[in-house]
């Protein structure tokens, strides 16, 4: 899907996070990532991080770390 | 298999009581029975038919025709039976020769203005007035001709008493000529379907009943329900089926599968050709009600435009090719396998239908997970209730509706909160206005002016008309009210919920920036409205929520279930009859088709397809391994088409085209794919873009359970074969054998049998459970093997009940200078979801064509005019329909429904989705309106597109 939308998804639900303390926020964010998002877009999100485009809320990056990686990149 | 023996089926003349048992005897024979009860109820249950006109154990007796009367030792008289209570140690006689001539005199009266054309009358059979004059023994009638209502001529003039029939409603016919002035439909019209669109007119001998100020039915406020018809004991109104085919002699008991109250009918059939379509009084949902949907509207069953045959094609721009079956499998097989040999295990997916059986949903999953081998599935509660389903699951621990129907008789309080549901959820409205009528009260957030907040004898306390995408400000800040005035049920909170997280959120919500006051600027509810709703719902008595996908279809949807649940938890309102949060679920089985592992990330019984203990008992049973990853929701599938990696796809009984947000991006993602298979009854618009077409079945040509807005599995029961040859779980089975998955299930029962087998909240349903109840509310287990009326009663399911911060964030969709004004959708009463069913009946008759809803201010500004064609506009397409004027819209606010595909509401809205499910944001568009003169360059370019594509080459025969 088009990164714009790809990050918009991403930041809505790093947004609903945000009242939480930085760091369960940031696992709420990579929880809810690895229970819906299907291991493509999961893939998806990992390269429009990695190539600094997209404009994403700092949570999204900060769940990084707990974000499961897909074991194929595209399933 | 054997038709299902009924029940006592028996009118029992009054309603039943609740009360101590009182012992009283009638003919020599004791009878026990609640205190308050009828004698005439009493008589009846202890097998005495007491004669009867005017009384009907759907309505309170009324003492009108004067049949029922019996004598009663130690008391003067002759009392009506139907209206005097029974009491310890009386002593009744029922046929005395008083009575025999009294009553033979009453029914002499009511036949000297009767018609005696019997044999060629539509009741004939069915007719408790032939009835009574038999069971009295009327062997003539002594009065001269004179006055009367039945003949249209006295003499050589006209009778000024005859009123002529009234066919102006497509279903029923009201004949005056018949009428016997019991006032049972009138008594119907209130006391069930709380409508009053019905009153008898005049006095004595004048008396007439008349829809509305004596005007012909359909003009009148009647909507149609069938209560009155069903309670008229002549031919004076009656369904204009009967007249037409004559009288059924067999019936099969189902379910109907318009919307989620999941009403049960009576199917009542001659040989196979169905007559009517009866509510069934003891069906646990309806309780003998219906609406026009359900009761009339299955003509399309038959429709012409049925699609019988299974139809291919390689390319869209092609006609159709009619093949057999056994070609229609095998292309299909073969090309799934050729896509996934190309693009991977992943670019195939399917979508289950919430109109289908369960059975038929768990197949279609099964055949994705185990044959395609990925779990790229999802439903169509994507796009309405998946919020429900995560919402739920956080706070509550699982994923649907707390209460059964039932419980709205002891609610105080009910809010109903983004939910319409005279219009949606007919049968239940007519039970929560029942409940209003008795004293219970009202508060409405919406921001249209729904019926409920006033109509006869109903009025809510309280209407939070809000800017619509404003749901979570308006219930935190209720729950700020709540928690600053102290009005916490904190003994409920400590005992049964998580105390941690209540106490973060109390602290969260009761920031001054949460305060009523201070979100009015964004909400418009005046903040002492809004304080005043918050104090009744919270100190008013058993609570009860009760919301639709007002709720649900936002971009907070999720956040707003999870309000909502926290507010239930704050006052203590979970875990007993007559409180709950209660989601009106839109299609009959979308219950269901969550509960049967519809969604990428969860098998059958909401579990994820991360747990490995899950996994591992489908792993066996169905001997293939399954994906642990999510796969993809509708809504990616179609990104993923867009952007060339998935390719095809098969849709049971579900039309994306038309109810999915944003046409022309539905449109892209269909049209990218490869092999768009498309199971449905009719070709509908998403089969425009299919490559191969398999007929469905209704719901009247299948076995099966579908599972209703209370958890309740009801059965479903074929009424005749089904039309195409193929019932729909066969049509999967089949697919998924050309697949090569070894599967032989001989009857949906089977089916049944291993849902019941691998789901723990399901392991105690069977069809013979289902035969024996009649339905049962899962969980049904060991712990509780007639199933859950309602749950969380001592615990949660998970445990504690956790509180949820519910931050409002606004949606993304704003207003601006090009797009001022909101538009939200809904449904209306007569026509369902697509309309692709209703449409193809006489429910047309009622709304031919969407409107648009817009305030005298937003129109005045823009020289709109009643019943104008109007330019609606949004930043993802355009349309156009007729406006209609109406204050129920708030200024900046405009409504339509999304029922007619020439309409498409769905090329405007966006796809902005809810943070946690992508549900699309129905409810809120930005959107400009402007005077129109024709349609939009998509309505005349899809309508080519859609004529051409529906082109069928016929087999030569």
């Amino acid at each position: 899907m088009s990164p714009e939308k790809l990050a918009r998804m991403a930041n809505q639900i790093a947004a609903v996070f945000a009242a939480l303390p930085e760091d369960e926020a940031a696992r709420n964010v990579a929880q809810h990532l690895n229970d819906f998002w299907a291991p493509a877009m999961r893939a998806e999100l990992l390269d429009l991080i990695a190539s600094g485009s997209g404009r994403l809320h700092p949570l999204v990056h900060a769940a990084v770390p707990h974000l499961r990686r897909p074991a194929e990149a595209r399933a | 298999m054997k038709d299902f023996v009924l029940p006592d089926d028996r009118d029992l003349g009054t309603p039943a009581r609740k009360g101590p048992p009182v012992t009283l005897t009638i003919d020599g024979f004791a009878v026990t029975v609640p205190a308050g009860t009828s004698i005439m109820r009493a008589a009846f249950e202890a097998g005495i038919p007491v004669p009867k006109l005017c009384a009907t154990d759907s309505v309170e007796a009324f003492g009108s025709c004067r049949l029922c009367l019996v004598e009663i030792e130690g008391r003067p008289g002759t009392p009506a039976s139907c209206t005097t209570p029974v009491a310890e140690g009386m002593v009744v006689h029922t046929q005395t020769a008083r009575l025999k001539k009294l009553r033979k005199g009453v029914m002499e009266l009511y036949i000297s203005d009767h018609p005696l054309d019997c044999l060629t009358c539509a009741a004939n059979g069915d007719c408790e007035l032939q009835d009574m004059a038999g069971v009295v023994g009327l062997r003539e009638v002594r009065y001269a001709p004179g006055a009367n209502h039945f003949e249209d001529r006295c003499g050589e003039a006209a009778n000024p008493l005859f009123l002529p029939k009234d066919d102006s409603n497509p279903y029923f016919s009201y004949d005056p000529q018949k009428c016997i002035v019991c006032s049972r439909c009138v008594r119907a019209c209130e006391e069930v379907q709380g409508t009053f669109a019905l009153t008898i007119a005049g006095r004595g001998f004048d008396s007439r009943v008349s829809p509305g100020m004596a005007e012909p039915f359909l003009q009148s406020e009647c909507v149609s329900c069938g209560a009155c018809v069903q309670a008229c004991p002549t031919a004076t109104l009656s369904e204009k089926s009967v007249a037409e085919i004559g009288t059924p002699d067999r019936s099969v008991i189902t379910t109907c599968a318009y919307c989620g109250v999941g009403c049960s009918f009576k199917a009542e059939l001659r040989g196979d050709e169905l007559v009517r379509m009866v509510p069934w009084k003891h069906g646990k949902a309806n309780r003998g009600h219906s609406c026009v949907k359900g009761r009339f509207a299955w003509g399309y069953a038959q429709h012409r435009d049925r699609i019988l045959k299974p139809m291919i094609r390689d390319r869209i721009d092609e006609p159709w090719r009619e093949v057999t079956w056994d070609e229609a499998f095998a292309h299909t097989a073969r090309r799934f396998r050729e896509i996934q040999a190309r693009h991977g295990r992943g670019a195939i997916g399917g979508i289950t239908s919430s109109r289908c059986t369960n059975e038929e949903t768990y197949l279609v999953q099964k055949m994705i997970r185990g044959t395609f081998g990925n779990n790229n599935v999802d439903t169509c509660a994507r796009v309405c209730h998946s919020p429900t389903g995560y919402g739920l699951k956080q706070t509550f621990g699982t994923s649907a509706g707390t209460q059964d129907f039932d419980s709205v008789e002891q609610a105080d309080v009910v809010i109903v909160i983004g939910a319409n549901p005279t219009d949606g959820h007919p049968v239940f409205a007519s039970r929560l206005k029942k409940r209003l009528r008795q004293g219970a009260k009202l508060i409405v957030i919406d921001p249209r002016r729904i019926d409920l907040v006033r109509s006869p004898h109903v009025e809510a306390a309280h209407h939070l008309a809000l800017m619509p995408g404003t749901n979570v400000a308006v219930l935190t800040a209720m729950a700020h009210v709540i928690v600053t005035e102290g009005l916490v049920d904190e003994a409920f909170v400590r005992a049964r919920c998580d105390w941690e997280s209540f106490q973060d959120w109390a602290a969260f919500v009761a920031d001054p920036s949460r305060s009523p006051e201070a979100t009015e600027k964004l909400t418009r509810v005046p903040a002492a409205e809004l304080r005043a709703a918050a104090r009744l719902y919270a100190t008013g008595g058993n609570g009860a929520i009760y919301y639709g996908l007002g709720v649900t279809e936002h971009s907070q949807g999720s956040t707003t279930v999870m309000a909502i649940a926290n507010l239930a938890m704050a006052t203590g309102n979970i875990g007993r009859p007559g409180v709950g949060v209660n989601p009106l679920r839109g299609q009959n089985n979308v219950q269901g088709s969550c509960d049967m592992g519809s969604f990428p990330h969860e098998l059958p019984g909401y579990r994820h397809v991360h747990d490995d203990t899950a996994r591992a008992i489908y792993e066996s049973l169905w001997g293939t391994p399954i994906d642990p990853e999510p796969g993809l929701r509708i809504p990616n599938m179609l990104d993923e088409a867009v952007a060339g990696r998935f390719k095809g796809i098969y849709i049971q009984g579900e039309d994306i085209l038309q109810s999915d947000p944003d046409t022309r991006h539905v449109a892209a993602g269909l049209a990218a794919m490869e092999c768009v298979v498309v199971q449905d009854l009719f070709l509908n618009e998403t089969a425009t873009y299919a490559h191969v077409f398999l007929p469905g079945a209704t719901f009247l040509e299948k076995d099966g359970t579908f599972t209703n807005a209370e958890r309740r599995i009801n059965r479903v029961r074929r009424v005749m074969a089904p039309l195409p040859g193929l019932a729909d779980w066969e049509v999967t089975q089949r697919l998924a054998q050309a697949m090569g998955a070894q599967w032989h299930y001989n009857h949906p029962a089977e089916i049944m049998a291993e849902i019941a087998a691998t789901t723990p909240t399901f392991a105690g349903v069977s069809y013979e459970l289902l035969d024996r109840e009649g339905s049962v509310q899962w969980p049904c287990n060991a712990a509780a093997p007639q199933g859950t009326p309602v749950m969380h009663v001592d615990a949660f399911v998970r445990g504690k009940g956790r509180f949820i911060l519910t931050d409002y964030v606004p949606t993304d969709e704003r207003t601006g200078p090009r797009f001022p004004l909101l538009l939200t959708t809904g449904r209306i009463l007569s026509q369902y979801n697509v309309g692709a069913q209703t449409r193809r009946t006489a429910n047309s008759t009622w709304h031919a064509e969407d409107l648009l809803e817009i305030h005298p201010h937003d129109a005045e500004v823009r020289g709109i005019r009643e019943g104008q064609l109007v330019r609606l506009a949004s930043r993802s397409g355009e349309t156009t329909l007729r406006a209609t004027i109406t204050d129920r819209v708030a200024p900046g606010v405009v409504y339509t429904t999304f029922h007619h595909p020439e309409t498409q509401a769905n090329v405007v809205t966006t796809d902005f989705s809810d943070w946690a499910t992508n549900c699309p944001e129905y409810k809120v568009t930005a959107v400009q309106v402007s005077p129109t003169n024709g349609p939009s360059d998509w309505q005349r370019d899809y309508a080519a597109h859609a004529e051409a594509s529906r082109r069928i080459a016929h087999a030569a025969e």
